[in-house]
């Protein structure tokens, strides 16, 4: 029997199901200018850039009604789903705000080091020196994405965008080929979808152009892509990164990344990724763990290997004496450049940031690309709305892209994460060349692969370190320090298949950071080819992705619910 | 006379907590060099001198007494007033309880004075009192002091423990209110209704937790029946919950309720964080688990490891054989 | 009739929350998010409008906070308020629970409502109590902890739990009333209403225009000053037992019980 994911897919046609057209009658429909879909820095920036745009355009402004710029997000606030490292690229930010001087971001600043080293086992620490190009970080600022969420969530309230928390963007409105609008999600459902007392339906908002920056593993922008069949022959790929915040006794004073242990280098592991470790000021810092999901044994689960990489005598040493005061998970794309979509835009509506795969992998890059395609999109509808037509062709979005950064960086990297399929050391040399060599070699079109075709294995149990709740932990105690606080009678948002191989669902369990998915104890002794129900506990989900990636579904859940970022 | 004490009774007898607040009143009194008096109000036939003066075994050398509606808060803020208007009390004490609370806060406007409510432990500081009361979900306390007199203490619940420190009898003086207008507008309807089954395990002082290491639902026929015999109530964690072996209505945790009683007993729960925020602060917590590095361990006052399908039957026997 | 609920905004659950060591005040520098509690005095308020033994003409929001209060009110409106009333003014900041029950009875009266209801505790100040130091104030009856209110000729009839059991309590209005989060289940905002919220009327009153005296308020008016903040009392390491003999062990924990009167 296989035990690839990908054969035991989740009960979901996500076009048939979340696009369609509005289901309230007609004067119940709430009517705004531009909605834009998720509030991390893509649809912030859109939004801010929008406002600066119709600031100057009050005739534009008036037409577009009581609500000109409308802007859901499915977290309690602006920046409570947000988690990334990061180190932010400057350009975005100068573009957006040209007048607020740097010291006045809400970032912690540029650090002038960068160390990297390779791991050969849990002792030892190669630095490689000189610092490989993709890891030199000069002028980018260290930031936490929850807390530049709020940040910016303010200054788009304050430019007058109808910031909407706790809503969820559950379907797509597409009315004769275009997109109107989104719905909003039901509230009020109990685990089995049933209306409670309180149950209080979604809303149809119905816009001129509908932006969605949805981030990774986007909701309407996966079921946007089928519909429209916009998606790139080249599937996309993700990383699930685990990350914890620190307090700590000594100030970092370098940006650290690590490659090879607690990962396995052999081929038949698959174990692409690496850590990252940036100080955030004096007292504090950032640190998190990436893994390729096309990882192959069912054992192998990133947070628990986080976890043993604080043993490693350079991370040990860093956080002595300190204090864990955060912890968060979330996916990224990594397919890079050619498993984006092939448009990036429909008649009405446009895809930016991590939900159109805008991130590049070698350099760990994403934010500020995010906000620039944001601004792109902004500048693009604004170009049309102007010229007193529809947002039907929004082509001009696309052609900013393509002529920006975004696109030649993602085009310079865009073999890089491929070769990786073949272990490290294979992987870890064309990468090598594709760097030197400027993007050039290798040559032609390395296909990337679904993570979920990938076969899984059960590898000998890991010796993963005990949690302590001091320096070592567990699942449930860090979602809990994630902020999650979701009501259990609420509805399960996850869609997978309950009965699979052991394989595949050991996987889950080991992968899922947050313990949702557990194969019952009386299951756990069945012979590897039976298959094994899975238990779920949706409520502990912090909405990472990896899931989808991986042969389910993610499915937005009830708006508010899910982690409360303060500072991943 | 330095601190006045209200203690409230029912159907003859006076509530616990208002014992502890009396013997805590009547210790604190003699640190402060003066006395302690206690306040009783009511309607009844049942507050007779000897009840009244009953309180001088706990310390208190004064009892003033008034006829008023009972159960009810506003009416003794109009008594109290009074009476530490005329007297000059320095402080007011109440132990914990509903009444006790609103009673204190109607204090606190009618005097402008200063009140702690939660107090759980109060010292004599620089020739006045200090009360000491937990913030912020228990995770800091606080010393509060008082400007100006009289200061308002309102104890948390069984922050007060009951000594009988007196000599005798009090006097008992009663006293004549004319009650404020307002006070008389809220009605007893019915008071002290008994609602049977469904006890609210909120408020239940003996808790036997189930959870996952009961093994089945059918587990959770020893935790009923100890509580049973312990005069509790069951009460249970999510994970069980959500498998369906008992009813969300008793489900402790942070998606849960919250309940801090004398006594938990937890059989077969692990320990986890979601859990634990929903009882840390139960008085006396015991744990039976099998696993000796579950983390239900690192606060339990009594942790038991071993077999909860031995232990708890053999238990509950013993405790029936116990209480007889 | 007026009905006017007041709520609070406190720090988000997710926050941690912690003291200010030098001012020896909560820390408030992080999330904020309408008291949970209030939510339920404000469904409250929608169901008596809803019930229609009564006509209630106005459902108004009234907070006591920093600038930052507002979104209290915006939340509070999205679920039903009518309008909203912010009090706002640097002498109220310190205020301790005779302060701001005084400041709070100034700016109600400053409505005259017919009945105010309120969540029974806040998320920071567990005080509990703060509905009947306002009730003294404005000489109306009152009641917390309130779990069912039944609007029966003109009058509120009230259950609640108390020391011995559970109270039915009929109430005439003007009343404070503070309810417990047992009372209802607080409904969800629709989308029109959110957004709509930022338009309704919101009069921000400093101390002065209600007639609020400086020297009542603030950390000079209070009337209890903290004097240290300490960590909590450290809990003395449990004892184990480890079951060998199971009838040694359960006598071993009957004892252990006896001794704590836990088995009176």
């Amino acid at each position: 029997m296989s035990t690839a994911p990908v054969e035991f897919p989740p009960p979901v046609d996500s076009a048939k199901e979340f696009v369609g057209p509005p289901v309230d009658p007609e004067d119940e429909r709430i009517e705004v200018g531009v909605v834009i879909v998720g509030g991390g820095p893509a649809g912030l920036a859109c939004a801010i850039r929008l406002t600066q745009l119709l600031a100057e355009d009050e005739a534009l402004m008036e037409s577009l009604g009581e609500v000109p710029v409308a802007l859901v997000e499915k977290g309690k606030t602006t920046g409570s789903h947000l988690l990334s490292g990061a180190m932010m690229n400057p350009s975005a930010m100068q573009k957006l705000f040209p007048d607020v001087p740097e010291d006045d971001w809400p970032t912690f600043g540029t650090v002038d080091t960068d160390a990297v080293y390779l791991l050969p086992n849990g002792k030892r620490a190669i630095p490689l020196k000189p610092t490989p190009p993709p890891f030199r970080n000069h002028g980018n600022h260290v930031v936490s994405v929850a807390q530049l969420g709020r940040w910016l969530g303010e200054k788009a309230e304050e430019a007058g965008v109808y910031v909407l928390a706790e809503t969820a963007a559950a379907k797509l409105l597409v009315d004769d080929g275009r997109v109107v609008g989104v719905r909003s999600g039901d509230k009020g459902r109990g685990r089995d979808g049933e209306e409670l007392s309180n149950f209080e339906p979604g809303s149809d908002l119905i816009a001129k152009a509908t932006v969605l920056c949805e981030g990774t593993q986007g909701h309407l922008t996966g079921a946007a892509i089928r519909h429209f069949e916009i998606g790139s022959e080249d599937p996309q790929q993700w990383e699930l990164g685990v990350k914890e915040v620190w307090e700590v006794e000594k100030p970092l004073d370098r940006v650290i990344h690590t490659m090879g242990w607690p990962l396995r280098f052999a081929a038949k592991y698959r174990e692409f990724g690496g850590s990252f470790i940036y100080p955030m000021g004096e007292d504090r810092i950032s640190m998190g763990l990436v893994v390729g999901l096309d990882y192959r044994d069912a054992r192998f689960s990133v947070h628990d290997a986080l976890q043993e990489l604080k043993s490693h005598p350079l991370v040990a040493d860093l956080i002595e004496g300190g204090k864990r005061v955060g912890w968060g998970a979330k996916t990224l794309p990594s397919g890079g450049y050619w498993a984006r979509p092939t448009q990036l835009w429909a008649p009405g509506m446009a895809i930016c940031g991590d939900g159109a795969g805008m991130v590049n992998v070698p350099t760990l890059k994403g934010v500020h690309y995010a906000m620039h395609a944001g601004m792109f999109a902004a500048e693009s509808i604004y170009e049309r709305l102007k010229a007193g037509g529809s947002c039907d062709d929004l082509s001009n979005y696309a052609a900013k892209v393509e002529d920006s950064e975004i696109e030649q960086d993602q085009y310079r990297s865009r073999n890089m994460r491929q070769p990786f399929a073949k272990g490290f050391f294979v992987g870890g040399a064309v990468a090598n060349m594709m760097e030197i060599s400027g993007g050039r070699f290798p040559p032609g079109r390395w296909a990337t692969h679904d993570d979920a075709t990938v076969d899984v294995f059960i590898g000998p149990e890991r010796d993963y370190p005990k949690p302590d709740g001091k320096k070592y932990f567990d699942k449930l105690s860090s979602v809990f320090a994630s902020g999650n606080a979701t009501r259990d009678d609420a509805p399960n948002h996850i869609r997978i298949q309950e009965k699979v191989p052991l394989e595949v669902a050991l996987m889950w369990q080991n992968m899922c950071p947050a313990q949702v998915y557990e194969v019952p104890e009386e299951e756990l002794d069945g012979n590897g080819n039976a298959e094994v129900n899975v238990q779920i506990t949706p409520s502990n989900c912090i909405q990472c992705g990896a899931i989808t990636a991986k042969g389910g579904r993610l499915t937005p859940p009830e708006g508010g619910d899910g982690p409360n970022y303060q500072a991943t | 006379m330095s601190i006045l004490v209200y203690a409230l009774h029912y159907e003859g007898e006076f509530n616990k907590n208002s014992l502890g607040a009396v013997s805590e009143g009547a210790k604190l009194a003699k640190e402060l060099g003066g006395e302690c008096a206690a306040v009783v109000v009511g309607d009844g036939d049942d507050l007779s001198d000897d009840l009244c003066s009953s309180l001088g075994k706990y310390g208190a050398t004064k009892v003033f007494r008034a006829r008023a509606p009972e159960g009810l808060a506003q009416p003794v803020v109009d008594v109290m007033a009074k009476v530490i208007q005329e007297n000059g009390f320095k402080y007011a004490l109440f132990g914990g309880g509903l009444l006790g609370f609103e009673i204190g806060a109607g204090l606190t406007a009618r005097l402008n004075a200063g009140v702690t409510m939660e107090v759980t432990a109060v010292k004599a500081q620089d020739g006045g009192l200090v009360a000491e009361r937990p913030i912020l979900q228990d995770s800091a306390v606080v010393d509060v002091g008082y400007v100006g007199e009289p200061g308002i203490i309102i104890g948390r619940l069984n922050a007060f423990d009951i000594a009988e420190g007196g000599e005798g009898s009090a006097e008992v003086v009663d006293v004549d209110v004319q009650l404020e207008e307002h006070s008389t507008k809220a009605v007893m309807v019915q008071r002290g209704e008994q609602r049977g089954a469904d006890v609210n395990i909120e408020d239940a002082e003996i808790l036997v937790a189930g959870g996952r290491g009961l093994g089945k639902a059918e587990g959770f026929e020893l935790a009923e029946a100890l509580a049973e015999a312990l005069g509790g109530a069951v009460a249970a964690t999510r994970a069980v919950v959500d498998a369906g072996w008992y009813p969300y209505a008793a489900q402790i945790g942070q998606t849960g309720k919250t309940v801090a009683p004398k006594l938990y007993l937890a059989a077969g729960i692990s320990g986890a964080i979601q859990h634990k925020v929903g009882m840390q602060n139960s008085e006396n917590i015991v744990a039976i688990n099998k696993d000796p590095n579950a983390p239900i361990f690192e606060f339990s006052d009594l942790g038991v490891v071993g077999d909860l399908n031995k232990i708890l039957p053999k238990l509950t026997d013993a405790v029936k054989a116990k209480k007889g | 009739m007026k009905i006017c609920v007041l709520v609070k905004e406190v720090p988000d659950a997710a926050v941690e929350k912690r003291m200010d060591p030098n001012s020896k005040r909560l820390d408030r520098s992080g999330e904020k998010n309408l008291n949970p509690f209030d939510t339920h005095a404000i469904e409250a308020a929608m169901q008596i409008r809803e019930g229609g033994a009564v006509d209630v003409d106005e459902i108004v929001a009234v907070t006591m906070g920093p600038e930052s209060a507002f979104r209290a009110l915006h939340k509070a409106v999205s679920l039903g308020a009518d309008r909203s009333v912010h009090l706002t003014d640097d002498a109220l900041a310190g205020s301790d629970v005779c302060a701001t029950g005084y400041a709070l009875a100034r700016v109600l009266e400053s409505e005259s409502p017919d009945l105010v209801l309120l969540g029974q505790q806040s998320d920071d100040g567990e005080c509990y109590t703060i509905g009947a130091v306002v009730a003294d104030h404005l000489k109306m009856p009152s009641l917390t902890q309130v779990i069912k209110i039944d609007v029966e000729g003109g009058k509120l009839r009230c259950e609640r739990q108390a020391e011995y059991g559970y109270d039915t309590v009929d109430v005439e209005m003007p009343a404070v009333i503070s309810v417990g989060d047992a009372i209802n289940e607080p409904r969800y905002p629709s989308l029109k209403a959110i957004m709509g919220a930022k338009k309704k009327q919101l009069d921000t009153k400093s101390a002065g225009d209600v007639g609020i005296e400086g020297d009542r308020v603030g950390e000079q008016g209070s009337r209890t000053s903290v004097l240290a903040v300490n960590p909590p009392a450290q809990k003395e390491a449990g004892e184990i037992i480890e079951d060998e003999d199971t009838n040694e062990t359960v006598e071993k924990i009957v004892s252990w019980l006896e001794e704590r009167k836990l088995l009176a």
